[in-house]
Formats: C-alpha cells, sequence, structure tokens
C-alpha cells in the first residue's frame, strides 16, 4: 500500500500568559488508501492535528514536526501561496457544522463551481455541467433547483451533503472529514456517510474521519488512532475497537449506555495523569 | 395520582397557508416520580411537546394537567415552582456574565426563598460542584460543569418535575455518563419525574421507563424499554430506529 501521507512527530503549540500550551503532542502516523479515524473528548487534539496537516493554524500557534509528507513531498518547508495550491485540489476538508462553512450570500451551484474552477482552467459551462454532476453524485434529487438555492434555504443533511460536493469536486488525494456529521440527525447522519464512504471508495481517496462518536468510527472506518491530551494513546483496527487494552479507551467504551445491556449506574471515567505523560504511539 | 398528564395536544406555528402542524393530537401520560422518554428525529416535534408545557409555545390546543391541576395561561409562579426545564446546550442557557453564586441566587429569590447562601451551597453540593465552583463564571466552567449547573438552576425551586430537552448531546461520552449518573441519583434523592427528549436510544433507555416515539409530529408508538430492549416493537419506524442504534452500538 502506497503511502499517502505521512506524519511523524507532530506538534501543536501555543503561547499563552501561563508559558505554552501544547495542544498536540508528538503525534506520527501514516496514511494510506484507507478510513482512519481519529477518536477522542472535546480538547483532546483531533481537530488540531486536522488543522495541522492542512496548516491552518495561524499565528501566533506553531506547528512543527519532523516530517509532514504527501505522496513523498514535503508540506512544512512550503509557503503559503504554494498550500494553496494543496488544499482543495490535493488535501481537502469537511468541517463540522454546514451553517458556517457554506457561504450565506452565494448560490450553492456557483460555490461549487468556484471551488472546481479554481483548480481547473475551464469554461463555465463545463464547470455547472461537472457541479450538476457532484450534486448528483451525493444523491441530491433536483440538483436543478438546489443548484439555484441559497444555503439557508437548505437542510442540515443536504448541506452537509453539498459541502462533500464542494469538497470532492477538485478530485483531492485525502479527504479530512472534521465531525462531519455530529450536527445532523442520527438518521441522516448513516446517509451522508454513505455516500462519503461510496465516493472516497470510489476514487481511491485516503480519508482522515475525526469523530468523538466511537461506535461511529468503529463501524465506518478501518483503522483507528485513540487521542488524549494531545497524544495517540492507542491505535487499533476498527474491528477490534471492542478489544482495546488502554485503559482510556476501555472507559470511553464503558461509559456508553447500552440498549442490550442495561445497567443501574454507568461506569465513569476515572483519568490517570500518566496517560498525559505517557509516549505518543505511532500508527 | 399522575405527574403529568397530556391528552390532544396540538402545537402549531404560523397562520394560513404558513401554517405548520409542529405536534398532532399527542397523548402522553407520566406517573408520579416516573421517567419518560421522547424519542424521534429532529423536526418530529419533541422539544415541541416539552416546549408548550412550560409554556414557551404560544399557539396550542389540548389538555396538559400537571399534578392533576390543568395548566393555567399565562403559567403562574406555582407553576414554575412545580416544574423545571434543563435544556439542550449549556453554552447558550447560561447568561455569560452571570455567576454561577448569581445565577442560582435570582432564582432562588424570584421564587422567595430568604436561606439563599445556605441554599446555594446545599445545591452545588447536590450537583456535584465542590463551594470552589460558586463564584465562576460560565466561561471558566466545562461543559459538564455548566450542564451541572444548569441542573442545579433546575432544582432551586424544588421542583416536583424536570423536564429535559436532550441534556447530554452537546457533551463528551465521558462527561453524559457522570451526568446520566447524576440525574439517576437526583430523581432518586428528591422523587422527582422526568420527561425527557433525546434523539440517542441507548440514553432513554437508561433514563426511562417509559418511551413514545415520535414521527412527523405524531406520537407513533408508546412502549415500555423492557419491550423496547426485547424489540417488541409494532410500528415499523421503531423498528427502523432500534435496529439503525443497536447496528451502530454493535461495531
Amino acid at each position: 500500500m502506497s503511502k499517502l501521507l505521512e506524519v511523524e512527530n507532530l506538534w501543536v503549540k501555543f503561547p499563552t500568559r501561563n508559558g505554552v500550551f501544547d495542544a498536540v503532542r508528538g503525534v506520527s502516523f501514516s496514511l494510506g488508501q484507507e478510513r482512519l479515524g481519529i477518536v477522542g473528548e472535546s480538547g483532546s487534539g483531533k481537530s488540531m492535528t486536522g488543522r495541522a496537516i492542512l496548516r491552518l493554524i495561524r499565528p501566533p500557534g506553531m506547528v512543527e514536526a519532523d516530517k509532514l509528507a504527501l505522496e513523498g513531498e514535503d508540506l512544512m518547508g512550503r509557503s503559503e501561496k504554494e498550500m494553496r495550491k494543496v488544499r482543495g485540489q490535493q488535501i481537502s476538508m469537511i468541517m463540522q457544522d454546514p451553517k458556517f462553512s457554506l457561504n450565506p450570500v452565494m448560490r450553492v451551484g456557483k460555490q461549487i463551481m468556484e471551488a472546481y474552477r479554481l483548480h481547473y482552467k475551464v469554461s463555465k459551462k463545463e464547470a455547472k455541467k461537472k457541479a450538476m454532476a457532484m450534486l448528483e453524485a451525493v444523491a441530491i434529487r433536483d440538483p436543478e433547483r438546489v443548484y439555484r438555492m441559497f444555503p439557508h434555504e437548505v437542510s442540515g443533511g443536504m448541506g452537509q451533503r453539498i459541502m462533500i460536493a464542494m469538497m470532492l469536486i477538485p478530485d483531492p488525494k485525502i479527504m479530512i472529514a472534521d465531525e462531519p456529521t455530529s450536527a445532523l440527525d442520527v438518521s441522516v447522519q448513516m446517509q451522508v456517510l454513505e455516500i462519503m464512504d461510496k465516493l472516497v471508495k470510489d476514487r481511491g481517496m485516503g480519508l482522515i474521519f475525526i469523530s468523538h462518536d466511537l461506535n461511529l468510527v468503529s463501524s465506518f472506518c478501518d483503522r483507528v488512532l485513540i487521542m488524549y491530551a494531545g497524544r495517540v494513546v492507542e491505535t487499533l483496527p476498527a474491528d477490534k475497537l471492542h478489544e482495546a487494552q488502554h485503559p482510556y479507551t476501555r472507559g470511553l467504551l464503558n461509559s456508553l449506555p447500552r440498549l442490550d445491556a442495561p445497567c443501574e449506574r454507568l461506569e465513569v471515567l476515572k483519568r490517570d495523569p500518566a496517560w498525559a505523560i505517557e509516549e505518543s504511539v505511532s500508527g | 395520582m399522575s405527574g403529568i398528564e397530556i391528552e390532544g395536544l396540538n402545537v402549531w406555528f404560523g397562520e394560513y397557508e404558513e401554517r405548520v402542524d409542529a405536534v398532532k393530537s399527542a397523548n402522553l401520560s407520566v406517573p408520579k416520580g416516573g421517567s419518560f422518554g421522547l424519542v424521534g428525529e429532529s423536526g418530529s416535534g419533541k422539544s415541541t411537546i416539552l416546549r408548550a408545557i412550560m409554556g414557551l409555545a404560544p399557539t396550542w390546543s389540548g389538555k396538559i394537567d400537571i399534578l392533576g391541576r390543568a395548566v393555567e395561561k399565562p403559567r403562574s409562579r406555582d407553576f414554575y415552582r412545580a416544574v423545571q426545564m434543563v435544556f439542550q446546550d449549556p453554552y447558550a442557557s447560561l447568561h455569560p456574565r452571570h455567576s454561577v453564586d448569581q445565577v442560582l441566587s435570582e432564582t432562588l429569590s424570584l421564587h422567595g426563598f430568604s436561606d439563599i447562601d445556605k441554599r446555594i451551597s446545599q445545591l452545588l453540593d447536590d450537583v456535584g460542584l465542590g463551594p470552589s465552583f460558586r463564584f465562576r463564571y460560565p466561561h471558566q466552567l466545562s461543559g459538564g460543569q455548566r450542564q451541572r449547573v444548569a441542573i442545579a438552576r433546575a432544582l432551586a425551586p424544588e421542583p416536583k418535575i424536570l423536564l429535559l430537552d436532550e441534556p447530554t448531546s452537546a457533551l463528551d461520552v465521558s462527561v453524559q455518563a457522570e451526568i446520566l449518573n447524576l440525574l439517576t441519583d437526583l430523581r432518586a434523592e428528591h422523587k422527582l419525574t422526568y420527561l425527557m427528549v433525546s434523539h440517542d436510544l441507548a440514553v432513554v433507555g437508561h433514563i426511562c421507563q417509559d418511551i413514545a416515539v415520535m414521527q412527523l409530529g405524531e406520537i407513533v408508538e408508546t412502549l415500555s424499554v423492557e419491550d423496547m430492549r426485547a424489540m417488541k416493537t409494532t410500528h415499523h419506524y421503531t423498528k427502523h430506529l432500534l435496529e439503525s442504534s443497536l447496528q451502530s452500538a454493535a461495531g
């Protein structure tokens, strides 16, 4: 399996009044043509890892890494201008809430077209055709109508599908999905995931799926990294998630209420300060 | 005596051609001291039922009885002393420039309590926050701690009934477990009646004894938790919900 992305010893630091805060501490992993899940609680640094790969951490935040390479080519040394060519075209990112990531005063179709025309020199007519095809690919029934709509006129699930269409249209090699479904309903969630899964598989892309939902990740991904306090504490094949060894992962799994196993009280996660100091596991 | 008795409740928004029927002839009854769950996808009207009970939905018809008495319009202070609500998002439901102390003392003085100081310490203790949290502002608290403050505020007038609108959906799973345990303890301690809304069947199954499934503004099925666990459902939508949540739990 060829490696699409290699990350070695990634650190994200923010200077604060009380010294430097390390949001991500020495994370290493590699990504092939697979679906990699990153799970953890809020504040564990999972979103920061995703942003750091795209070099989207703004000063005063700092990103340091021994290696951050896309198909063997270094990303750390690139200028801002060169990074803009990577973002969207090679690595794209889907954010949590479509309400905040779509331009509210621009018709949906025009936004998708713009995403395509930014990276490919094609006529408007051709771009529109491509945008329509993309809307159809994300299972929007009436693309002609949706094309002319404004973001406030579409539902959350549809908005997220539009985002997926927009992110996939430049044909990137890697997609980073940061909690793509946590703003959506359970029933719509599965639908959006299925669409994303199918498109990623068909195009042979690599997917980094960031989520706090353990069950979702275990059913959807191939491999899972579990993050705690900026470190990767454990890495597992997704179908073996329920055989996790690390006490943190076990604690998270046990704290979920279960329909098939009722109990009086739920187990509460007891945090061990040692988890935060341990070495990061590479995955 | 029943805690909450609802018969033929309709809630709608807008008028004439813009009228949207959010809840259509809903019936449900929660015994005193019981706990009842409402599940369904967003837009199915489950939160609207809670809002109608609290008097936050302006247009409704039907019968709402609380502790054996019909609710008055507008709701009286006695009503709010008996019924309190915990909202979904603790980031939005607490005033950003009021400290925990202000939030709780305002509620207490509104309801005419005199020994406010003692009660605040007691309330913070009840929800598992120490006295050190008393003079903090919401931005100095984590999501779970904020939800504890919101629960403390709801408990301040010593209510008999708590309406819980997705109390844990904005929280991490580890914090969710803490809050669910807290809710279980508080119900046993204060003999509370719960009416809880959630989209998560596992959460509702943990807290509640009876469950109503809603779809498009209608209650399509009411069943006990034991029946739900045993998959004894008659309605296909309930079955669909159950299957999808069991599927994701099995991995």
